[in-house]
C-alpha cells in the first residue's frame, strides 16, 4: 500500500503469483461496505454503473414508449404509478420534464463516469502502471459512497414537489429560470444536491487518479511507457478537477437563488440567466470529453491487443488526448450559438470546434494503422471496438455539421443533435464500455464469458442503438424539436421506427445480463494471459482474477515492453 | 510531508481554486458585458465624457423604446413616445411614464438591453431612471427620463454601420419586502 516505505520492497523478482494463496480478505460486510482495496471498489462502482444504467435505459424506454406515435398515450399512466392520483395534463407533461432530467442526469453521473473512471478506471490503473492499489484508498472508498448518495438523492427528487407536479424537470442541463423561478418545491433542490454529491465524489477520485498516476509508477514505468488506458484516465483526471468544480460553483449559485435570495441569474437583482448556460456549458462539454475520452483509451489497448502490434504513434495517441482536453476548454459557447453570440464569437467558436476533428482524427487513423499489416484476431473485445470505431466516426461527423454557427442556427435543440450526441455517447461511450467489458471480465471475475452471447450481443445491439438513433437525424433536418413528449403526425414514421430499435437494443441488453449470469455461474476458468501475444501490458502478468494485494514486489519495466 | 499528500494537496487547492474562479466569473462577466456591449448591455458615460461627443449633421438614427413588466409586478410602465430619430451624438431626452395602480407601495428596478445587440457599445446612457431603485407610493404617478446618445463609432463598425433602428427595452421587476 501506499503507506509502506519504499525500501520494504524488494527490487526485482517474480514471486508475486504466490501471493494468491494467502490473501486476506475481510469479511463480507468489512470487504464490499468499508472497502479500501482498489479492485473491490471498482467492482463496486461497475456493479453500480450497470444497476444505475439499467433504470436510466429504462426510463428512455418510457419516454421511447410515448413517442412511437403522436398524442399523449402512457404518461398518464407512468404518472399514477408514480404516485400522482389522476394526473392532470400539466402533470403528465411535468412527467415528461423529470423522465429526460433522470435519463440524463443518471447515464452520466451514475452510468457512464462511474463505469469508465470509478469502475475501469479503478480496476486497471494501478494494475496497469505497477501500483500496489490507488493512492488514497479510504478517500476511494468515500467517492463511491457519495456517488451512491448522490443517485438516492436523485431518486428521491421523483416523490417530492417540483413544480407542475412531483419530480425536477429542469433538463440535465438545469437551465435558469427554469431551474429557479420555473421549478418551485424540493425536487429541484434533490436533484442539484445530487450533483453536488456525485461532483465531489469525482473530484476526489480525480484527485487520487493524478496523485496515483503521478507517485505510485512501478520502476521504469515513465509517463512516456504507460499504457494508453492510463493516459487517458490521467488527461481525465485533470478535466475532471478542471471542470467539475465550475459546475459545482454554478449550482450552488442556483440553490442561492432558489432559496436564498440571491439573484446570480435573476435579472430583477442585475443577473444574468445567460451566465448560468456559460458556466454549465464551460463544465458540461469537457464533460462530455470526460465521458469518452477513457473509452478512447480501453480502444486502444484493444484494438493493440486483438492486431498483435503495438499502438501505431503512441506519442501521437496521448498528446492528441491531451490535445483534445486542452482546446475542450475553450469551445463550450458552440452549445449557445441561438444565445445572441456575435458574428466574430460565432466564428471563433465554429474554428475552435472543428479544430478537435483534427486530434479526435489522430486517433481513428491510428487505431485504423494500428490494425493495418497486424494479425487480427475477431474476439469480441475486437468486434466492439469496430463498433465502436465506426459509431464514433458517424457522431463525430455530425458534430462536425454542428460546430457550424450558421447551421447549428437551424438544428439547435431539434432531434439532430439528439442523434449526433447519443452516437458519440450512447453508441460510442456504451460500445467501448462493453468492449471493455468482454476484454477484462475475465480477467476480474477469473471467469470466462459465453464468447458466442457476446457476439449475438454486439449484432442485436448494434442494429437496434442504430434503428433507434439514425432516423433522429432525418427528425432533425425536418424540424422535430427535442424535449417534447408530442410531435406533428408526419415525424410518425421514423419515430415509429426509433421506438421499435428501442425494443432491438433491450433484447442486447438481456442477452448481456444472460452472459453475466452464465459466466459467474457456469463460465469456464480464465488463464493469466487469456488474450496471448498481443496483451502486453502489466494486467497480464497477474492471475486471473488478480491476487487481493498485487505487485508488493514491485515489477520492473525496461524499455521494449511497454503499451 | 509524504509525497502522496503533497501531490494530492495540490490537486485539491486547484480544484477549490476553480471554484472561486466560477464566482469570480460573476462581476467579471458584467465587466465584460459592458466594456463589449455583449448580449445587449449598453454603455455608459458621464456627463463630462458625454460633452466631448460632437454630433453629427445630417447623419439619424432612430431609437425605438420598449417598456414591459415582469409577471406579477403592477405597475402600468410605457414609453411616452414610440420612437425617436436623433441625430447621430447629439444627446437626447425620452420619457417614461410609470404608475402604481394598487394601495401600496411598490419599489421598482428595471432592467434594460439593447437589440441589435452588436449597437449597445454605441448606445450611450448618461442618466437612466434604471440606474437606480424607483419607489412609487400607492397609486402615484410618475415621469422617467433618460438621456442617451449614440456614439459616432457606430458609422465606423462594419458590423454596425447599416443599422436604421435601434430598440431600447425596459423590464420593471419588483423589489421585494426588505431586500
Amino acid at each position: 500500500m501506499a503507506t509502506l516505505a519504499p525500501d520494504t520492497f524488494q527490487a526485482h523478482g517474480e514471486d508475486h503469483h504466490a501471493h494468491g494463496d494467502h490473501d486476506h480478505k475481510p469479511a463480507f460486510f468489512a470487504r464490499w461496505f468499508m472497502s479500501t482495496n482498489h479492485k473491490d471498489i471498482g467492482t463496486l462502482y461497475l456493479i453500480f454503473a450497470i444497476f444505475a444504467g439499467l433504470i436510466g435505459g429504462a426510463i428512455s424506454g418510457m419516454m421511447r414508449a410515448e413517442l412511437a406515435h403522436p398524442g399523449i398515450q402512457y404518461l398518464g399512466t407512468f404518472a399514477e404509478f408514480l404516485g400522482v392520483k389522476n394526473p392532470s395534463f400539466d402533470q403528465q407533461l411535468h412527467l415528461w420534464n423529470v423522465l429526460i432530467t433522470a435519463h440524463g442526469l443518471i447515464m452520466v453521473f451514475f452510468m457512464v463516469m462511474p463505469a469508465m473512471i470509478g469502475g475501469f478506471g479503478n480496476w486497471f490503473v494501478p494494475l496497469m502502471i505497477g501500483a500496489p492499489d490507488m493512492a488514497f484508498p479510504r478517500m476511494n472508498n468515500i467517492s463511491f459512497w457519495l456517488t451512491v448518495a448522490g443517485f438516492c438523492s436523485l431518486m428521491m427528487s421523483a416523490f417530492v414537489p417540483g413544480g407542475a407536479s412531483n419530480g425536477a424537470g429542469i433538463g440535465w442541463t438545469a437551465y435558469a429560470p427554469l431551474s429557479t423561478s420555473g421549478s418551485p418545491g424540493p425536487a429541484v433542490d434533490f436533484a442539484i444536491f445530487s450533483l453536488h454529491l456525485a461532483g465531489a465524489a469525482s473530484i476526489m477520485g480525480a484527485i487520487n487518479f493524478i496523485t496515483t498516476i503521478f507517485n505510485m509508477r512501478a520502476p521504469g514505468m515513465t509517463l512516456h511507457r504507460m499504457p494508453l488506458f492510463v493516459w487517458s484516465v490521467l488527461v481525465t483526471a485533470f478535466l475532471l478537477l478542471l471542470a467539475l468544480p465550475v459546475l459545482a460553483a454554478a449550482i450552488t449559485m442556483l440553490i442561492t437563488d432558489r432559496n436564498f435570495g440571491t439573484t446570480f441569474f435573476d435579472p430583477a437583482g442585475g443577473g444574468d440567466p445567460i451566465l448560468f448556460q456559460h458556466l454549465f456549458w464551460f463544465f458540461g462539454h469537457p464533460e462530455v470529453y470526460i465521458m469518452i475520452l477513457p473509452g478512447f483509451g480501453m480502444i486502444s489497448q484493444i484494438v493493440s491487443t486483438f492486431s498483435k502490434k503495438p499502438v501505431f504513434g503512441y506519442l501521437g495517441m496521448a498528446y492528441a488526448m491531451v490535445a483534445i482536453g486542452v482546446v475542450g476548454f475553450v469551445v463550450w459557447a458552440h452549445h449557445m450559438y441561438t444565445t445572441g453570440l456575435s458574428e466574430d464569437v460565432k466564428m471563433y467558436f465554429t474554428a475552435a470546434t472543428m479544430v478537435i476533428a483534427v486530434p479526435t482524427g489522430i486517433k481513428i487513423f491510428s487505431w485504423i494503422a494500428t490494425m493495418w499489416g497486424g494479425s487480427i484476431t475477431f474476439r469480441s473485445p475486437m468486434v466492439w471496438a469496430f463498433g465502436f470505431i465506426f459509431l464514433f466516426t458517424v457522431g463525430g461527423v455530425t458534430g462536425v455539421v454542428l460546430a457550424n454557427g450558421g447551421i447549428d442556427d437551424n438544428l439547435q435543440d431539434t432531434y439532430y443533435v439528439v442523434g449526433h450526441f447519443h452516437y458519440v455517447l450512447s453508441l460510442g461511450a456504451v460500445t467501448s464500455l462493453f468492449a471493455g467489458f468482454y476484454y477484462w471480465f475475465p480477467k476480474m471475475s477469473g471467469r470466462w464469458h459465453s464468447e458466442f452471447l457476446s457476439y449475438v450481443h454486439f449484432a442485436v445491439f448494434f442494429v437496434g442503438v442504430n434503428m433507434i438513433f439514425f432516423p433522429m437525424h432525418f427528425l432533425g433536418m425536418q424540424g422535430m424539436p427535442r424535449r417534447y413528449p408530442d410531435y406533428a403526425p408526419q415525424f410518425e414514421h421514423w419515430n415509429t421506427i426509433a421506438t421499435d430499435g428501442y425494443m432491438v437494443m433491450a433484447l442486447s441488453i438481456v442477452i448481456f445480463l444472460i452472459n453475466v449470469i452464465y459466466s459467474l455461474i457456469a463460465g469456464k476458468k480464465a488463464e493469466d494471459n487469456y488474450w496471448g501475444e498481443g496483451a502486453t501490458t502489466l494486467e497480464w502478468t497477474l492471475s486471473s482474477p488478480p491476487p487481493y494485494h498485487q505487485f508488493e514486489t514491485l515489477p520492473v519495466i525496461d524499455a521494449d515492453d511497454h503499451h | 510531508m509524504r509525497p502522496n499528500h503533497y501531490v494530492g494537496a495540490i490537486a485539491g487547492g486547484f480544484a477549490l481554486f476553480m471554484v472561486g474562479v466560477s464566482y469570480a466569473s460573476v462581476p467579471l462577466y458584467r465587466m465584460f458585458c459592458q466594456a463589449t456591449g455583449y448580449g445587449g448591455t449598453p454603455a455608459r458615460a458621464s456627463e463630462a465624457e458625454a460633452a466631448t461627443v460632437k454630433a453629427l449633421a445630417g447623419k439619424v438614427i432612430s431609437v425605438r423604446f420598449d417598456a414591459n413588466v415582469e409577471a406579477g409586478m403592477p405597475w402600468r410602465f410605457s414609453p411616452e413616445v414610440s420612437t425617436q430619430v436623433v441625430q447621430i451624438g447629439a444627446r437626447k431626452l425620452a420619457f417614461f411614464e410609470a404608475e402604481n395602480p394598487t394601495d401600496h407601495t411598490i419599489t421598482g428596478q428595471a432592467s434594460y438591453n439593447i437589440e441589435p445587440g452588436e449597437a449597445a457599445h454605441y448606445f450611450t446612457k448618461i442618466q437612466c431612471f434604471c440606474f437606480t431603485r424607483q419607489v412609487l407610493a400607492a397609486h402615484q404617478k410618475t415621469r422617467m427620463p433618460v438621456t442617451y446618445f449614440v456614439d459616432p463609432k457606430i458609422l465606423t463598425d462594419p458590423d454596425t454601420k447599416d443599422i436604421q433602428q435601434i430598440t431600447l427595452s425596459y423590464t420593471f421587476h419588483q423589489v421585494p419586502q426588505g431586500a
